[in-house]
């Protein structure tokens, strides 16, 4: 204990005596190895002068594993022991999404977002809008999925390089510099097989070997000069249904969230216009920047330039004051028995509203109460599975036969000495169906205007079960 | 693999290097190596090397500063990109020795052509700032500068470095926020977060209340500050009309509600919020609602918990969008909880309460307790479901899980201290619970209730006494001192029967672990029990112990976050972050909104605008058509400037024509009374460097035109005049002869006239001219120097030294100067022509100047704007015209060819794609004025 008093000691006499020299103080860092402790000098710059509105400091990546992999800084260093907050406040937490999104430390604030089983952790030392930091950590993690395909940690290590650069090009001295990927593209190549063998063999990187000497595009979202031999624009309507339906079977709330998911490959600089038979049913919409606000605000139709490749368009949203329909219906009973250690579950799913086309892909997600020990079940058509240790029952119905319903039935056996559990689980509901936008919203036409090439052009809708959820 | 030849090698070291950095392993042994290829020819080596420079360059300042010098030169480069990574590095360089560098290459880019470039510039600004605050001064300079830019590329920039280096000096934005206003829409959506930040400050600072009128009463909340209510008594009268510069931000801000990116949103819902009269906040509920289905569910809902609470009404139509899934993790159903209960009203409640009667069965146990404490809030809050919850929460009772019995006792606890006495049944059922409930907090609950209303159940309490004083060792603390007080009761009121229980109690309590438990023995005894010492409290114990207590207020435990600005991370964590900044209350009278009127006399910062139109395709002005598009909105701007522009130049004209003599002198005055507040240095630098100079060629006085270098009065009575004479410069034909003119208007004799400490772009050369040893008073002379400028309209800047004194002058050349006139036949002209295609060729159509309809006048109007001669034709539809670039000598071939009604068209080929655009400029205006 005793060398911590001096170390401290010292410490107090090192800040005090230094900090009004030139600007930089010391900071003492006891290195416990070994041998022994030592004490190490090491000069930082301090930030002397606190500014009024500094964004992010530094950023961390960190692993499932907890440890940090990536780490990069846009102003002075910031020991990465800062993530020890972090790290604690991960422990306490049950799940990964569980962690707080923002967390106070003494000096600095931390705030993270959990995607592709990965830790963004940035860190902040003053007043910023946490939306801001958060959005834009976001927009991070998009770009490498768009610059890699995935997000992962392996993907990021094999293109450390890479990420490093998009990283210093994305922000600068903590405030957002270039976002855009198309932008980005321009200043550094992303990588793909062929350049990637082209690579190994010549010893070059991605890094765009000559600059693009051409003045950067007005529109920040969409670069000059883009030439395809095919030009072709496809829209994807993807409709998610959020629901929760009750015991008796009645709609207790629902709404579906749509979004329009573009892929346009055309070249020059071609100006769209999107317009839908029915606008009017879209009760709220938010907008890729390129959207004119003006044109929707007046005409309701979707006017803009492109972004090259793939992009969102716009989300939206038709709430449940619409009459939005469900898909399928639930009959579910399960009971816990009070004597004995077992309980019986019956399920069958049937079709409600499907506009006569068929719901595939459907699945039914039960999280059990912890006492529920195994399950003994049939299922008429597709196959269960239990996880024994997360407790969760996944049935997996695939394609719905309105012929032949598909039932799943049989006995839960609880761990005996538990009293039975009070609430029923609830069901959480996953399907697709193709060719179908459940809210109705269809798209009328696409006018190209601005360029004169023939364009191909589709439209697919699709819905979903977004968070869709059946209580018993 | 550093110190190798070959770039491969080079590269594959750093990529290694930086990949070390990346996972922050100390690389800073390999700097020497490192900083010795930072002069590199490859960009991929050198980018790299960039990275490795800004993390290590402060630890190894000396060896830094070696690499200075490329990045000075690097700030030269034709390729915008370069320019900018450039300023990018060499301010992330922090290292004080290069400040004054730093400020110099930041003044240089904030005039920069490309608009990329000027937003780097705003990002060093605030770097700079950090790294030296003595710079403050010369730093607002440049902001204020980059402010009046038009660009949206650099606005969000500039207002972010605004805000950091001088937020108080709110006087900058007056002439710039309509401008900011209008543009804020285009602006990418990182800068319009700072942008609305920034005005949201500002307007709460220059416009009145709009709720002036009706806050007063019932919302004294709204607006969170004391000042507002005394201020609404005094201007209760008066009839509010809004500014409409306040109404211009309301609007302009409304369609970024739809924007995709959350902060965006979140910083226009805190404006409304902070700024729009209180009929108009309810645009924003729709737009909160969709960001908390977004990823950001959670802060969303923190942050918004206040206004959710505030505006009930707006959001009720949103109830069910939080409703609580079971898989939700439990932090969001405790704060989709909250908000169910902030919206609870007489109407929705047995719609909430049923649906949280759904959620007690969960099996979420913390979640469970967050629900039975909500259902205590409706019923505090909503009178008339008070009896219907407390019935719920009694069956609860009976429910096999400890934990929502505690929480249910705690929460009938407060319930009941409302009206205690119709509920005796209810205290009854509880006294009975004592056998089984072992959770410290309500027993201790139950304990408190019974002694308070011991009155109602006379019969009970003695007899729970009796079990408690049985099991009283075995208690936690608070239930302990729960029967203490339950005995001291029961003892004030009903002694008889409870005397030695009592007594029993404390003398068990006296012997106990706990301090606090002894003391309050000690003291209870003191009270109550009657000795010949005790003195006059025991007399009042009565009071003390069974006075009327007042019910508790149930609370959210979000209260209190009012304060601070929505939306900030100081909201977010109910502590003032570092650097918050309060934001400040309405002004009590509003300032004069004159100043936001723009001047027409502008000070002409074409900059950004010509820029814009540079490098904007045609394609921008093109879709200007479809109204209501988003981004060309900035090319109606500079089309509004370019006709001020014109306006003023039209003045000059006159000006000119009336006193020729004197030309330049009225120009300077006029430009003086534009800009006042600029010091006089600055605005003749910037003047000299204005790019509309060269539209002052068209000046019919004569065909050279002369530019001004020194004024008499900065000169201190030396004034220097130059033209470009467009006669071969002898010693060096690949220099531009600039002859200047020498006035010594002084009283006394000028010696030693000679160019000191030449700053130029790389690549560019001057020929100084021979030293003028003496200049008398009252005297003229003439000299002409050469200067090289490769090509390019960058200044060339230096000193001009006097035996006294020295001046910073600059010359920069038009784009017409740059060249030197070829003589070509038609037929070469042709098929050189064809040789400049594509990339190398720019047309425009044109309305040629009324004046300037026939074929002289076309010759006349091109020769004077630039250096080319004429080639011959047979048409007299055609009018060519080629030259030759000084340095490089690449042709540059223009051509008018003129239409009916004085419609025309120009070609300009030329292999320097920068040259050709300026030329069709500079030609335009010659054409069209």
């Amino acid at each position: 204990m005793l060398y911590i008093k001096t170390v401290g000691a010292i410490f107090f006499r090192f800040t005090y005596g230094l900090t009004l020299y030139d600007g930089i103080y010391f900071c003492l860092r006891v290195h416990r190895s070994a041998g022994g402790s030592s004490v190490a000098l090491l000069p930082f710059w301090r930030q002397c002068w606190q500014s009024a509105a500094e964004m992010i400091h530094s950023l961390f990546l960190i692993n499932p594993t907890g440890d940090v992999f990536l780490e990069k800084h846009w102003k002075s260093v910031i020991s990465r022991s800062v993530c020890d907050y972090f790290f604690e406040a991960r422990e306490k937490a049950v799940t990964p999404e569980n962690v707080a999104p923002v967390l106070q430390t003494p000096h600095h604030y931390l705030i993270s977002i959990y995607r592709g089983k990965l830790f963004f952790l940035s860190v902040v030392q003053t007043e910023v809008s946490p939306l801001f930091v958060i959005e834009f950590l976001h927009r991070v993690a998009d770009t490498f999925q768009d610059y890699f395909g995935e997000c992962s940690e392996t993907i990021i290590n094999d293109n450390m390089v890479v990420v490093y650069e998009l990283l210093e090009e994305m922000l600068d001295n903590g405030f957002p510099l270039a976002t855009e990927s198309s932008v980005l593209k321009e200043l550094i190549k992303p990588p793909n097989i062929l350049r990637s063998v082209v690579n190994t063999l010549t010893g070059g990187s991605n890094v765009g070997s000559s600059l693009p000497t051409s003045h950067l595009s007005t529109i920040p979202w969409r670069r000059n000069g883009v030439k395809y031999t095919h030009n072709e624009a496809y829209f994807d309507v993807i409709e998610e249904i959020d629901a929760i339906v009750d015991k008796s079977g009645m709609t207790v709330f629902a709404e579906i969230q749509g979004v329009v998911e573009a892929c346009v490959r055309l070249s020059g600089m071609p100006d769209l216009t999107l317009s839908f038979v029915n606008p009017r049913l879209l009760d709220d919409v938010s907008f890729h920047p390129c959207v004119r606000f003006k044109r929707w605000e007046s005409e309701r139709v979707l006017s803009f330039i492109p972004p090259d490749g793939n992009f969102t368009l716009m989300t939206y949203h038709v709430s449940s004051q619409n009459l939005v329909s469900i898909p399928v219906y639930v009959k579910q009973n399960i009971s816990f028995f009070d004597s004995g250690s077992s309980g019986r579950m019956d399920i069958t799913v049937g079709p409600k509203q499907t506009m006569g086309k068929t719901v595939e892909g459907l699945s039914v997600t039960i999280h059990m109460p912890k006492s529920v020990l195994t399950v003994d079940l049939t299922a008429t058509q597709g196959n269960y599975t239990y996880d024994l240790t997360a407790k969760v029952l996944v049935w997996d119905i695939g394609k719905l036969n309105p012929q032949k319903l598909p039932t799943l039935q049989g006995s839960l056996s609880i761990q005996a000495g538990v009293p039975k559990p009070v609430e029923n689980p609830s069901l959480n509901i996953d399907l697709k169906i193709e060719q179908l936008a459940i809210s109705g919203i269809k798209v009328s036409r696409l006018d190209l205007f601005g360029e004169k090439y023939k364009t191909f052009k589709g439209v697919k809708y699709v819905t979903k079960a977004g968070n869709f959820q059946v209580r018993t | 693999m550093l110190d190798s030849n070959k770039d491969a090698l080079k590269l594959e070291a750093m990529k290694r290097i930086v990949a070390m950095i990346a996972r922050g392993k100390n690389a800073s042994d390999l700097f020497p190596a490192v900083v010795k290829n930072v002069a590199c020819k490859n960009i991929e080596v050198k980018k790299l090397v960039y990275v490795y420079l800004v993390r290590y360059a402060e630890e190894q300042q000396d060896l830094a500063l070696l690499s200075i010098s490329t990045f000075q030169r690097g700030l030269k480069d034709p390729n915008q990109l370069i320019r900018a990574s450039a300023l990018r590095v060499l301010s992330s360089i922090r290292v004080t020795i290069i400040v004054p560098i730093m400020m110099l290459a930041i003044k240089e880019a904030a005039s920069d052509m490309s608009p990329y470039v000027r937003k780097t510039a705003a990002h060093a600004i605030p770097k700079l700032y950090s790294l030296d605050p003595e710079q403050k001064d010369q730093l607002i300079e440049v902001i204020e500068k980059l402010l009046a830019d038009k660009t949206t590329l650099v606005a969000g920039s500039v207002v972010m470095a605004f805000e950091e280096v001088c937020p108080e000096r709110i006087d900058l934005i007056h002439k710039n926020y309509r401008k900011l206003c209008n543009l804020l829409i285009d602006v990418e959506e990182w800068g319009q977060v700072v942008i609305i930040n920034m005005l949201t400050r500002y307007a709460r600072t220059q416009f009145l209340n709009p709720n002036i009128n009706e806050g007063g009463g019932g919302d004294k909340t709204f607006y969170c500050s004391d000042e507002d209510e005394d201020e609404d008594e005094e201007k209760e009268k008066q009839p509010y009309v809004m500014d409409p510069d306040h109404r211009l931000l309301l609007r302009n801000t409304k369609p970024l509600l739809q924007s995709r990116n959350a902060a965006v949103v979140m910083a226009v819902a805190q404006l409304y919020f902070h700024l729009a009269p209180k009929a108009e906040v309810g645009v924003i509920a729709k737009a909160l609602v969709r960001l908390l289905r977004k990823i950001c569910q959670f802060i969303s809902i923190i942050l918004n918990n206040f206004l959710f609470r505030l505006l009930q009404g707006m959001f009720e139509p949103y109830l069910k969008s939080f409703y609580i899934r079971s898989t939700d993790p439990t932090q969001i159903k405790i704060l989709k909880l909250e908000v169910l209960t902030n919206l609870a009203n007489e109407t929705n409640i047995s719609t909430i309460l049923r649906e949280f009667q759904t959620y007690i069965k969960s099996m979420d146990k913390d979640f469970v307790a967050a629900t039975i404490q909500a259902i205590g809030r409706c019923a505090t809050n909503i009178g008339e479901v008070r009896d219907t919850c407390l019935n719920g929460l009694v069956q609860l009772l009976s429910n096999r899980d400890e934990l929502v019995v505690a929480e249910s006792v705690v929460v009938i606890k407060k319930l009941l201290q409302m009206q205690p006495e119709k509920h005796s049944d209810i205290i009854k059922h509880m006294a009975k619970l004592t056998d089984n409930i072992q959770v410290p907090m309500a027993r201790a609950s139950i304990l408190w209730l019974i002694g308070e209303y011991c009155e109602h159940v006379p019969k009970i309490a003695p007899d729970v006494l009796r079990k408690m004083a049985k099991s009283f060792t075995n208690e936690e603390d608070i239930v302990k001192l729960q029967i203490i007080n339950l005995a001291a009761k029961l003892y004030l009121t009903n002694s008889k029967q409870t005397k030695l229980l009592t007594q029993y109690v404390l003398n068990l309590a006296k012997y106990d672990q706990n301090y606090d438990i002894r003391d309050r023995a000690r003291f209870i005894r003191q009270l109550i029990v009657p000795t010949e010492k005790s003195g006059a409290l025991s007399k009042y114990a009565k009071k003390l112990f069974l006075a009327l207590k007042p019910a508790p207020v149930l609370e959210s435990p979000f209260k209190d976050r009012d304060h601070f600005q929505l939306g900030s991370l100081s909201h977010l964590l109910n502590a003032k972050a570092g650097g918050y900044q309060e934001l400040p209350d309405w002004p009590e009278s509003a300032p004069d909104p004159s100043v936001r009127n723009v001047e027409v006399k502008e000070s002409v910062r074409a900059v950004g605008t010509v820029t814009y139109r540079d490098t904007g395709a045609p394609r921008a002005q093109q879709t200007e058509g479809s109204r209501g598009c988003s981004f060309p909105r900035a090319v109606e701007q500079s089309s509004e400037d370019d006709r001020k522009r014109d306006r003023k130049i039209k003045e000059q004209k006159s000006n000119s024509e009336s006193e020729s003599d004197e030309d330049s002198e009225s120009e300077s005055s006029q430009s003086e009374s534009s800009d006042t507040e600029s010091e006089v240095e600055v605005k003749k630098k910037k003047k000299v460097r204005h790019p509309d100079v060269s539209f002052q060629t068209i000046a019919p006085s004569s065909a050279l035109k002369n530019y001004e270098l020194l004024h008499r009065i900065t000169g201190e009575g030396l004034s220097v005049e130059y033209c470009f004479s467009r006669q071969a410069f002898s010693p060096d034909a690949n220099m531009v002869a600039v002859q200047m003119h020498f006035t010594n208007n002084a009283t006394s004799d000028t010696k030693n006239l000679h160019i000191e400490d030449v700053k130029l772009q790389s690549g560019m050369r001057v020929k100084e001219f021979a030293e003028i040893e003496l200049l008398p008073a009252g005297e003229a002379t003439t000299a002409v120097m050469g200067v090289d400028f490769c090509d390019s309209t960058q200044a060339a800047n230096f000193q001009l030294c006097t035996h006294t004194r020295k001046f910073f002058v600059s010359i920069q050349p038009p784009v017409g100067e740059l060249m030197r006139p070829v003589f070509l036949t038609e037929n070469e002209f042709k098929k050189e022509q064809s040789q400049l295609m594509g990339m190398n060729e720019i047309s425009e159509n044109l309305t040629l100047d009324a004046k300037c309809r026939n074929e002289h006048a076309i010759v006349q109007r091109v020769t004077t704007a630039a250096n080319l001669s004429r080639v011959p034709c047979g048409s007299d539809k055609e009018c060519r015209f080629a030259g030759k670039t000084v340095t490089s000598g690449s042709l540059v071939l223009a051509t008018v060819a003129t239409k009916d009604e004085g419609a025309a068209q120009l070609t300009v080929n030329c292999e320097k794609m920068v040259i050709g655009t300026m030329l069709v400029k500079d030609l335009l205006l010659a054409l069209t004025q």
